[in-house]
């Protein structure tokens, strides 16, 4: 058992903060990426031109079925084999994350929009709006708003998925702590310490999305 | 580009043919006891949120926060390399070096606890959607609290809860894969450690892919029949 020994945790430090912030890189890129490419898709899910529609069904439907962990693996060989080199496991993983998000940002995406009035889209039409310019100028913002909280929470689960990258050798925040695990022996100090850290961010993150929905709430 | 020989036969030839599906199998284990443990620590924790006794809802509201907001794969390595340390030293060493399966049982402990919190949200805004009518109705009848949820509430609510808490067992069963990386055997295991014998990485990770669709097909099927042989008729519709 023995008492426990913070100081390593203080030794290593600019260790802990190197992982950590290509834990932030990866959850920016996989966040960004995810919700453009979401966004794209969850207009096709809701396309009048059928192939577009299924095509995206299936897109969505496959990566959802599927475990995170697997879809990382599949990118980190098919990547190298796609690009003809080696790109490092940052490319992989990140490329990973975004197809895999991407398919949830769509139902969030495909959410919001149809909670928007239908009325809204024709009225835009019967202006002489074009589909792009109706979805830029009408559609998108009102949805946008409706979808924050939602996508707040995703954001969440975003970053804490991010951990997965462990699996391909990525040094991000958790690899790092189990380097130094590795190296120093303090199992107990060393993931308290960085279960305290996700949950610190994870929590101000949730808390801010509680917060965004009362006030929301309040001004209907 | 896309210079690659496929070569599939990977997946079926001995040994590998009986890894997958001994990893299948694990995997199926592995989710279903730690789905089980989790529904029933989820009602629990569900309901307490809303219980009218303030410190068991700061406990519950505690526990959720606390599961939800810390990654699954940091809270099983918590549990395997760093909770036994906390343990006097001869529950540890019976722990690492006694019982069988122990990275398999850290597990079931681990997915289930993190997936209760999740059912526990699930539960919390399924009984809150009952009409408090319902409520009042059970105690002026001379329901004691616990009655009125056992015998109203809750049979109302799980209705309900069907829907989402498919949702969440489907998780359950995607989330076993991160079993591998305190070195289960299971499905996810298996098709990298095919890969690391025939440097067959695609075809390993597609089959065991394959297999995840399936269980996730199988337990939609269940969990519609489930919701079929549960639905009360014209008192409670599919929400749609």
């Amino acid at each position: 058992m023995g008492a426990f020994d913070w100081t390593v945790i203080i030794k290593n430090m600019p260790f802990f903060m190197k992982g950590l912030l290509t834990t932030f890189e990866l959850a920016v890129v996989a966040i960004s990426g995810g919700l453009f490419f979401g966004m794209l898709v969850g207009m096709a899910r809701l396309s009048h031109i059928k192939l577009i529609y299924y095509l995206a069904t299936i897109f969505v439907n496959f990566f959802r079925s599927l475990p995170l962990l697997l879809v990382i693996f599949w990118f980190y060989f098919l990547v190298p084999i796609i690009a003809g080199r080696p790109l490092g496991d940052f490319v992989s993983a990140s490329v990973a994350f975004v197809v895999f998000e991407a398919a949830y940002f769509a139902e969030i995406v495909r959410a919001g929009i149809q909670s928007i009035s239908k009325g809204q889209e024709q009225a835009a039409y019967s202006t002489g709006f074009t589909y792009a310019q109706t979805m830029r100028y009408i559609i998108l913002p009102q949805a946008m708003r409706n979808m924050v909280p939602s996508l707040i929470t995703q954001t969440v689960v975003v970053f804490q998925d991010t951990s997965l990258a462990y699996v391909i050798g990525l040094k991000e925040f958790l690899r790092s702590a189990s380097i130094v695990d590795a190296r120093e022996m303090k199992s107990l100090e060393i993931y308290a310490f960085v279960g305290l850290v996700y949950f610190i961010f994870c929590f101000l993150m949730s808390r801010f999305s509680q917060k965004l929905e009362a006030k929301r709430g309040a001004a209907k | 580009m896309l210079s690659y020989d496929f070569n599939w036969s990977v997946i079926w030839t001995e040994p590998y043919g009986t890894w997958m599906l001994q990893g299948i199998w694990t995997t199926i284990c592995l989710g279903f006891i730690s789905w089980c443990i989790a529904l029933t620590l989820g009602i629990i924790i569900g309901t307490m949120r809303i219980t009218p006794w303030k410190p068991l809802r700061i406990f519950a509201t505690a526990y959720t926060e606390f599961f939800r907001d810390i990654p699954l794969l940091v809270q099983l390595f918590f549990w395997y390399f760093a909770a036994p340390s906390i343990l006097p030293g001869f529950i540890e060493r019976f722990l690492y070096r006694e019982l069988p399966n122990f990275e398999f049982w850290v597990v079931v402990v681990g997915l289930s606890l993190y997936t209760s919190s999740r059912v526990a949200e699930q539960v919390r805004s399924g009984m809150q959607s009952i009409p408090t009518d319902q409520y009042y109705a059970a105690l002026s009848t001379g329901f004691t609290h616990l009655q009125t949820y056992r015998y109203i509430i809750t049979p109302l609510a799980i209705r309900i809860m069907i829907p989402p808490l498919t949702t969440e067992c489907l998780t359950v069963f995607k989330n076993t894969s991160l079993a591998m990386t305190v070195g289960v055997l299971e499905t996810t295991f298996m098709s990298q450690q095919i890969e690391a014998y025939t440097f067959r990485g695609i075809e390993a990770t597609t089959a065991a892919s394959l297999a995840y669709m399936v269980i996730t097909l199988m337990v939609v099927l269940i969990m519609g029949l489930i919701e079929k042989r549960l639905s009360v008729p014209g008192l409670i519709t599919r929400r749609r």
